[in-house]
């Protein structure tokens, strides 16, 4: 007799599960998914901010080494998401465009070896801002788009190929007619690279009009966003809407305002690794508001 | 002709009245200009200069700032200012700092890899 177990139970027996994290205010299980389908539990993976590129031995010894590391985990992972995410900075910027396209060639070519093929990317401003979106584009295709999956409407959301943070008002025009088409109820995730909130504007962690962004999907009962930029993990609510950043895969950051700068945390041989990772986020079948969050550490090999 | 005797006054009353507002106008210029310290702050890849400029609680000033090469932010949020630093302008902000301590200011418009340390401090004093 075959026995089947599920993530959410392999988690448990394999005592993972870093976080366990409801998401929004548990809005009812049977509101309608965006195409009015039946939910369907699945899970996806986001990595953020690899920085490629980057050399810093002080915060990072391994820079060379640790998106390989990351890529290597997530092959490992013993249920492989439906999709990996990327939720920008995939490369370190660098003023010198043949310089910037070698890296994001290089990144592709590693990233092209998880085992997962749908992979799907957001520029963060390292990618971006230099060349509003130039280079990216050519590698990675556009910086804003949504998908479908599994009853999911996905929205990605640029919020850096304008240096100065912004995400437009073109693009908030598009956002609001794509948001149109939607039952209030449908279920939402987006996708963007800097806090849409003002996480902590002393230290440039906002976008400038990410509260338009906020206010237009203020009217839907089912949203969530993930991000990245701060990296480290946080998780933050603006009304019934949570936000959740995701560690980076180069150097931790301090929590905000914690220091008088905004350094990358050293190394720490002791430790090596600490504070940087990737999480898992699996959409609970029961309820449209509900994610399950692990975050797993990048492990020495 | 009573209407005539009026309207005399009535322009001597008005050339008096304007008079007066010009020199008012003027005091008051004098004032503002007495009044506001102008700090000239120039920003360059990845540096402002200069880095921490110490102002007088309660006396108004004026920032200047101009860009030494690319367009670069001047976010001030505990103050509640910024602009945006082009190059070949000057951005002007008024501040009438009203408390003591330390206020970090940063770009806020991406301009490379230095970007992240670009900032500086204005110190309030008593």
């Amino acid at each position: 007799m075959a026995t089947h177990i599920n993530r959410r139970e392999f988690l448990r027996l394999a005592g993972l599960g870093g976080v366990i994290f409801a998401s929004g205010l548990g809005y009812s299980a049977d509101a309608a998914t965006s195409k009015g389908n039946k939910l369907e539990e699945f899970y996806w993976v986001q990595l953020s901010d690899s920085h490629w590129g980057f050399e810093g031995p002080p915060v990072n010894p391994d820079a060379k080494g640790t998106l390989k590391k990351a890529v290597e985990e997530v092959n490992g992972l013993s249920h492989q998401p439906d999709f990996v995410v990327f939720t920008g900075d995939l490369t370190h910027t660098t003023d010198d465009p043949v310089e910037r396209r070698k890296r994001m060639t290089e990144f592709r070519d590693i990233v092209a070896g998880l085992n997962v093929k749908t992979v799907k990317f957001m520029p963060g401003e390292h990618d971006a801002s230099l060349d509003r979106g130039k280079a990216y584009r050519e590698f990675f295709g556009e910086a804003n788009y949504t998908f479908e999956h599994k009853g999911i409407h996905f929205i990605v959301l640029d919020n850096v190929s304008d240096p100065a943070a912004m995400i437009g008002e073109a693009q908030l025009e598009w956002l609001k007619a794509d948001l149109a088409k939607l039952d209030k109820n449908a279920r939402i995730v987006v996708f963007t690279h800097r806090p849409l909130f003002d996480l902590y504007p002393q230290w440039d962690w906002a976008t400038r009009d990410g509260a338009k962004a906020v206010e237009l999907l203020m009217p839907f009962a089912n949203v969530t966003v993930f991000y990245g930029h701060i990296h480290q993990e946080h998780h933050h609510m603006t009304g019934h809407i949570a936000h959740h950043a995701a560690k980076s895969l180069i150097f931790p950051l301090p929590a905000p305002g914690s220091m008088p700068k905004r350094q990358p945390i050293p190394w720490n041989s002791a430790e090596p690794y600490k504070g940087l990772g990737f999480r898992s986020v699996e959409a609970a079948a029961e309820s449209v508001s509900k994610y399950e969050i692990t975050e797993y550490l990048v492990k020495r090999a | 002709m009573k209407q005539h005797k009026l309207g005399i006054r009535g322009i001597a009353s008005a050339l008096t009245i304007a008079l007066l507002i010009g020199a008012a106008s003027l005091v008051l210029a004098k004032s503002k200009d007495q009044g506001e310290r102008v700090v000239s702050i120039k920003i360059k890849r990845f540096e402002y200069i200069p880095k921490e400029v110490t102002l007088k609680k309660g006396v108004p000033v004026v920032l200047e700032l101009k860009s030494m090469d690319v367009p670069h932010g001047f976010n001030l949020p505990d103050l509640g200012v910024r602009a945006d630093v082009l190059p070949g302008q000057t951005a002007r902000v008024h501040i009438v700092p009203k408390q003591t301590g330390r206020f970090v200011f940063h770009c806020d418009i991406f301009c490379g890899a230095g970007h992240e340390d670009l900032e500086g401090a204005i110190v309030v004093k008593e």
